[in-house]
Parts: structure tokens; sequence; C-alpha cells
């Protein structure tokens, strides 16, 4: 019928041998990065190699990482949550209310879970029910559910926690592993089956290259959306538990400017911020890359700030490194 | 009128009789981009008065002859002779400066700068003072769409114009430098019928101002309207040339894809069925109303009509991507009712889209996962991706669909445009529809891939699908259809049998004239 030749061009499933595609890959970089840190720290501190600081190491990146799991999904798909440090917040006030009123741990976390949940509805039905883009109603949100935490403590702090709470921030597992770092490890696989196995998972990644070509494809794109806003509200939820019970207090500054490292990990991890694409396992080098740096300077006695500046320099190199290694060579 | 079009004081050029002299030569012209020679010692001549269609399929070298002509590439041998003088452009101002002028495929136009602001951006006629002259500009841009026949006022925003008009614009802003040499690349791929017949009014306006002008397209009814000379391209290089009403389509088409090519639109005896899918009344809060129309088993309805008389909107209804907001759907004698593009898959009714990169495809992931996204739940198990599953259905359709590609696993944007509906068309037969509706299936698709997919189109006809193919091209329509139903104003203006198909009466039932 048609006149092109009848033989049967054969096409390859894949170019190129599998090893030589993960070598090429961002993922690797980083690894290389992280493990550079950690010689570079361990040969500039003395202390650095003992296993129980680097278990506390751990903390600073651990509930970070876990609301950085789930802001991936959303970014692949192409949108942003900003007001997770807030939701944080709220939570935690909400927990901490109750507590004063004598509720016991299980009650707790529930409500802290429930509150994450909730606040990530919100978010959700905004921009997937009102078409809303996220980076405003999320930057909106952001004032309004700290400020809510702030109407309720004023300079108050909450810090009547039951002891069995301690646990989720205090406990160990096994040995120098904590919970935190425990439920960490879990979490990222879950979401790296989540996002890399499943088919919401290539779902998101479909919404987040084109919405149109997706939804032209059946894919229900504001459920998918809506999904995921509850899942990085829930997410905040339960780094909320850890960071309360680890602090065993709550004062309405809690977790303040936290959304900007959470992002900033998700970009370090090689989440692309047009949305699209991006790797679970990229967030976890990302979260021990950000958690090495701030326990090695913080090691070597440097300040609070000169860390936030780091952290700026470590976002804008992340995202101009691509684009110039692209530039150079589109110029060969 | 005033202004560019009239300050080039030549004398109007009478019809000319003999060769007169060209304006423009390009003589050995060879362009060559690393691995590939782009265009191979190349002669084209341009005439006065004339116009001179650039004919080829994609990739045989239009593109760059337009570069070079308008100054953004400098060939690597040849020379280029503007009335007899050679000349070289060092870049695209060397290029305006000399007199050449082009009109895109796509123009950039600013959606929030002013109709006169668009025409002379860049170019903006100063005062005394060095500061922009917006009366000047306003006045000229106001001449110039006079010259058009158009009545925009050039201090609106671009955003308020519809295509038709913006087109006008793009082609005032082509006209506003003084140019005598006209390029035009595929001015008509987003025009209906009735904006190139306004379209060719204005380049006969040229051709009496003695401009010369290269045409370059697709269609070929449309360049035996319009030109008086041919040159075609194939693989770099101009294989022929000549006059045109004198020249067979035949022989321009053995030209361009350099074999015969029997029949362009085979239509296969298909044994017409059972009704399939039944429309009745279905109406669009805005875009069309009391439609309806029956389609059977192995039946392909064309549907015609100008831009903008709601036949994309209808195959969005019908795929359930926008809402009808009334009427009913009758699939196989079941009601169904249609709530997202989600419901119509699982009905069996699939959508292949007119822009396939916006809405077909998503570009950066692998052909495979293309292939299989309406099909997952088949391919996967409990909800996990099997990706073996998904490389065996994309090979199963790539073989049947002769999909050219390196690998299954590259992403779908690195594909030509023809090979890029192949993955769109083969991911909806994935999913084993029952009518499977083509909104314009080759638009910008190179001669050769289009033969394959009306080749393929009848071949799934023959199998028992039942098509809606939306197309603005006449031959096409005419070719395939078995019936026609041509749409105006979002009405039904028309159900025709294919023995009662002819251009003039689906053209008059589109257009209204009676």
């Amino acid at each position: 019928m048609s006149d092109v030749t009848n033989t049967k061009r054969v096409i390859p499933d894949r170019l190129g041998t599998k090893a030589s595609r993960i070598l090429a890959s961002w993922e690797v970089l980083l690894f290389a990065v992280a493990v550079a840190i950690f010689v570079f720290n361990a040969l500039a501190s003395p202390y650095f190699l003992d296993v129980w600081n680097l278990s506390d190491a751990t903390f600073n990146f651990t509930e970070k990482a876990m609301i950085a799991f789930a802001m991936a999904l959303l970014v692949i798909a192409g949108e942003i949550d900003l007001s997770v440090a807030a939701i944080i917040a709220l939570a935690s006030t909400a927990m901490g209310g109750a507590a004063q009123m004598g509720i016991g741990t299980a009650g707790l976390v529930a409500i802290g879970l429930g509150v994450g949940l909730a606040c990530g509805a919100v978010n959700g039905l905004l921009v997937s029910g009102l078409k809303l883009p996220s980076i405003v109603v999320t930057i909106g949100t952001m004032s309004l559910f700290r400020g809510i935490s702030y109407i309720v403590l004023g300079d108050q702090a909450y810090g009547k926690y039951p002891e069995s709470f301690a646990f989720f921030g205090q406990g160990y597992v096994v040995w120098a592993f904590s919970f935190e770092f425990v439920l960490f490890a879990a979490l990222a696989i879950v979401f790296a089956i989540l996002l890399h196995a499943t088919n919401f998972g290539r779902q998101i990644f479909v919404i987040g290259n084109n919405e149109f070509a997706a939804r032209f494809s059946g894919i229900p794109v504001e459920r998918v959306k809506f999904i995921l806003f509850l899942l990085t509200g829930l997410m905040s939820g339960v780094a909320a538990v850890c960071l309360t019970s680890r602090l065993g207090s709550t004062r309405p500054s809690i977790a303040q400017g936290w959304e900007l490292e959470v992002v900033t990990m998700v970009v370090l991890g090689g989440i692309s911020i047009l949305g699209g694409a991006g790797t679970i396992g990229g967030v976890v080098i990302a979260a021990f890359v950000m958690g090495l740096v701030t326990f090695g300077l913080g090691l070597l006695n440097v300040p609070g700030i000169v860390m936030s500046i780091f952290v700026g320099l470590l976002l804008i190199i992340t995202i101009a490194v691509p684009i110039i290694g692209r530039r150079i060579r589109e110029m060969r | 009128m005033n202004g560019a079009m009239q300050t080039h004081n030549r004398p109007p050029h009478p019809a000319p009789l003999e060769d007169p002299a060209p304006i423009l030569e390009m003589r050995g012209i060879s362009q060559i981009f690393p691995g590939v020679k782009a265009l191979d010692t190349v002669d084209i001549k341009l005439f006065p008065g004339e116009v001179t269609a650039l004919i080829g399929e994609n990739g045989a070298g239009k593109s760059t002859l337009v570069k070079i002509l308008t100054g953004i590439y400098r060939p690597n041998e040849g020379e280029i002779l503007i009335d007899g003088q050679a000349v070289s452009f060092a870049n695209a101002q060397a290029a305006i400066d000399a007199g050449v002028t082009a009109i895109h495929q796509e123009t950039v136009l600013f959606d929030d700068l002013t109709v006169g602001e668009n025409i002379f951006l860049g170019h903006a006629p100063r005062t005394r003072f060095g500061m922009i002259d917006w009366r000047e500009i306003n006045n000229r841009s106001l001449g110039l769409l006079q010259a058009l026949e158009s009545e925009i006022d050039p201090t609106i925003r671009l955003r308020d114009l519809s295509i038709a008009q913006r087109h006008l614009v793009a082609i005032a802003r082509a006209l506003s430098v003084e140019a005598r040499i006209v390029i035009m690349d595929e001015p008509t791929a987003a025009l209906s019928r009735k904006e190139i017949d306004d379209l060719f009014r204005i380049i006969e306006g040229l051709k009496r101002q003695g401009k010369a002008i290269l045409f370059i397209s697709h269609k070929f009814d449309e360049v035996y309207e319009i030109a008086e000379n041919f040159v075609v391209f194939r693989d770099g290089r101009a294989v022929g040339h000549g006059k045109l009403p004198e020249t067979p389509q035949q022989d321009i088409v053995r030209l361009m894809v350099g074999r015969d090519v029997k029949d362009v639109f085979p239509k296969v005896k298909v044994e017409i069925g059972a009704p399939v899918l039944r429309v009745e009344g279905f109406t669009h809060p805005t875009e069309f109303r009391d439609i309806f129309f029956e389609l059977r088993r192995g039946e392909i309805l064309g549907v015609y009509g100008l831009i903008g008389a709601g036949r994309s909107e209808l195959c969005q209804a019908l795929f359930g991507v926008t809402r009808a907001s009334a009427g009913r759907l009758v699939l196989e004698d079941t009601p169904i009712s249609i709530g997202s593009s989600g419901d119509a898959i699982r009905a069996g009714i699939v959508y292949v889209p007119e822009e396939r990169g916006r809405h077909g495809l998503a570009l950066p992931m692998p052909i495979f996962q293309n292939m299989s996204l309406p099909s997952l739940s088949r391919t996967s198990r409990g909800g996990f991706l099997k990706a073996a599953n998904e490389l065996a259905l994309a090979r199963k359709y790539a073989e049947r669909l002769d999909l050219r590609a390196a690998a299954l696993s590259v992403p779908v944007g690195t594909l030509s445009g023809g090979n890029q509906q192949k993955v769109v068309i083969g991911k909806w037969l994935a999913t084993k529809p029952k009518v499977i509706i083509l909104d314009e299936p080759t638009k910008g698709i190179d001669i050769g891939s289009k033969a394959a997919v009306h080749g393929f189109i009848g071949e799934l006809a023959s199998e028992g699908l039942s098509i809606i193919m939306v197309s603005s091209e006449l031959p096409e329509i005419l070719g395939m259809s078995d019936r026609v139903m041509v749409m105006r104003e979002g009405l039904a203006a028309g159900m025709f049998d294919r023995e009662q198909l002819s251009a003039e009466t689906l053209v008059r039932a589109a257009t209204g004239n009676a």
C-alpha cells in the first residue's frame, strides 16, 4: 500500500549500555561531591569520624528530606509548595495545644498528621480546584498558616509534651540508627518506588513534561496534583511530629525558612525546577550533601549566618552548572 | 497609501513576455554543515513581477535557502547577484538593506505590543531628537495595512486580533522595509481558504508593483494558482525548474520524491458495516450546536470547514476534553456519557490532535513511554510499571507504522514531524479503539510521510475502525472520505456522500456562498 520500502527496520530498545547511562547521570556527579565533602570533613576535623557524631549529624537533614521527597514529586509535576515550613509551625502548635490539654502521644501524632493533611488539602483545592498558580497560593498559605500559630502562641511556647512523645525525635531503633534516620530511609524507598515504578509516578512525569498531553491522554491531572499536595502536607505533618519531639517545645518561629532548604535539596538532587525530570535517589544524595556540609561547617565553628550564605550559593550553583555545561557542549 | 510600498519608483511592470532580467540570481550556491551538504550547487533566478514556487519535501534544503537569502547563513560556495551585481550578506540587516524580506512560517509577533509596534519593531522611525516617532509609526502602519485591504487599527494590541489578522500584521511587517524581493515561507499553513484568497490578492498586488516573490508551499493547488515559475529541491539540489501552468503535477511530484507516486490518495474499497457511533443534537455553549451524524464500521467521515467553524471543538468534545452542554452519544446502541478524556478512551473513542507537540506528546520523554501512556493499565500489573511490556507494545506499533528512530528509548522530540505523528497514532491504536478522530492528520508532514499516513488510515478503515478525519486540505478530504460533513459557524452546513463530492460543493457549503 505505502510506497515505502517493506524491509522491517529493527529499532533497538535502548541506546548504549546501562553502565554508560548511569555514569553520565547527575546523581553520580552528586555522589562524588558527597564523598569529597566526607573526605574533606574527615581530614579537617578529628571529631567528624565518630559514629555518634555522624548519627547526630543526620538530624540536620532527616526531617527536611522527608518533606523534600514529597516536594520532589510536586516539582516534577510542575508545581511547588512553599508553605511546608508554615505547615510544620501550625501542626506543631496544634500538637502543643493538645498536649497542654493532656492528650496522649498517639493522639498528638494523629493531630500532627491530620493538620498536615488538612493544610495540604487547602493548598490542593486552591491549586487544582480553582486552577490558581501554586507559587502564589503557597506563598499566601505560608503566611496564613504561620500567622495562625503566631495568633495562638504570641511570644509564648508550648513545652509540656508526654515523655513517650520524645521517641520520634530522640529515640534510637538500633545502635546509632535514630528513629528519624530509619524513617527517612524507609520513606526514601517508598517514594522511590512510588515515583519510578508505578503508573502514578509515570503520570507525574507526563504532567510535568506536558500537561496538555497528559490531559489529552486521559490522565486525571487535577486529581494527581491534589494527591501530591495532600502528600506534601502529610510529610510536613510527619516532619512536624519529629521536629517537635526532638525540640520538646513549640514556638511559632519553629522551622522558619525551611521551605528554602527543602527546595534547595530538591533542586540539588537534580529535580528539574521546570518539571518533568529527576529521581528520588538524587534527592537522597542531596540530603546527605547538605547534612554533611552543615555538620562540617559546624565542627569548624562556622557561624549559622555563613551557613545560610552557603545554602544560597549551593542553590544558585546547582541551577547554573548544568546550564553552563550545556552551553559549553553546544559551543563545540 | 504611503511609505515603503511606494518609495521604490519602479514603473508598474507589464506582464512579462520574454524572460526579463532577473532581480535576484543565485549561482552555484552550496551550504555545508558538519556531515551534511544542505545545499549543493543550487541555481535560482527570481524575476520582477513573478512568483517562483519553491517546492520540496521537508529537509530538501528550502529553509537553508531562505536563511541564506535573509543573511542568517553565509554560503560556502557560489554567489548571489542582485540586478547583476554580486552581493554578500554579512548579517540579517544587510539582507534587508539589499531589499530582501521574508514572511516566515511562524513570524514572531508580540501579543502585548500594539500592531504598529509589531510592524516597526527593530526599525522604528525616529524623530529629530532620536526619539521613537509614534505618529509616523502609526501612520505608516495604517498605510501598509490599508494597502493589504485591511481595516486594522495600528494602535490596538496584537492579542485582540484574530489569527488571520495577525498574519496580515506579519505581512505588513515584512513589507515595512523597502523590499523588492519577498520570500514567503509556507504563508498559508495556518490559513483557511478564504484567508488564502485574500493573501493571493495581496500577492497579485505585489506582482503588479514589480516585486519578485519566492513562494514556498506544500500545497500544489495553491502553487498552480499563484506561481508562474517553479523550482523543485530534493536532497539539497535543485532537480528541476520550469513554467507552471505547462508542467503537470505528476511531473513535479516525481521530481520531488524522485520516484512515481501513482496515487497520492489511495482510497481503499472498504465494506461499510453497522453504525458504531451516533451523535444526536450535540451542542457546545459557544462553539457548535445541533450536530447530528452517524458513523459506521469501516467508514471514513471527513469533516471540512474554515478555521473557526467548530471542527476541532466538536472533536475535543467527543473526546471529553471539553464538555458538550446538550446532546446524546450512542456507541454501539448503548448511550454513553463522556465527562473526561479518560471516559472517552475507556469507551473506545480516541483523538489524534492537530497540534501534536502541544497536545499529543510529552516530547522530552522516551518513545515507548509516550506510546504506552493510555495503555498503562494493560502493560502494568497492580499499578506497577512493567517496562518490558511497554517496550513490546511500542515495538509492535513502531513496526506496524514503519517508525524511523534510533531506539525506543530516545525522546519523541528528536523525531521528525512525520515520525512523531506515527507515535501519536500508535499510542491510540494500542488502546484498541472503536472510533479514531484524526484532526489534520498530515499537517506539516512532508509528502513522503503523508502518503504513508494516508495509506495507513485506509488500512485502519479496512480493518473495521471507524474514522472521523478533520482536514483543511481539500484533496485529502476528497481523496480519503466516504462521506463529508461540512461545518460552518458551528453548524453542520451539509453532509455529502462520496458520489456528490466535489471541491466546489464543499467550498460553497463551507463559506455559505450560494
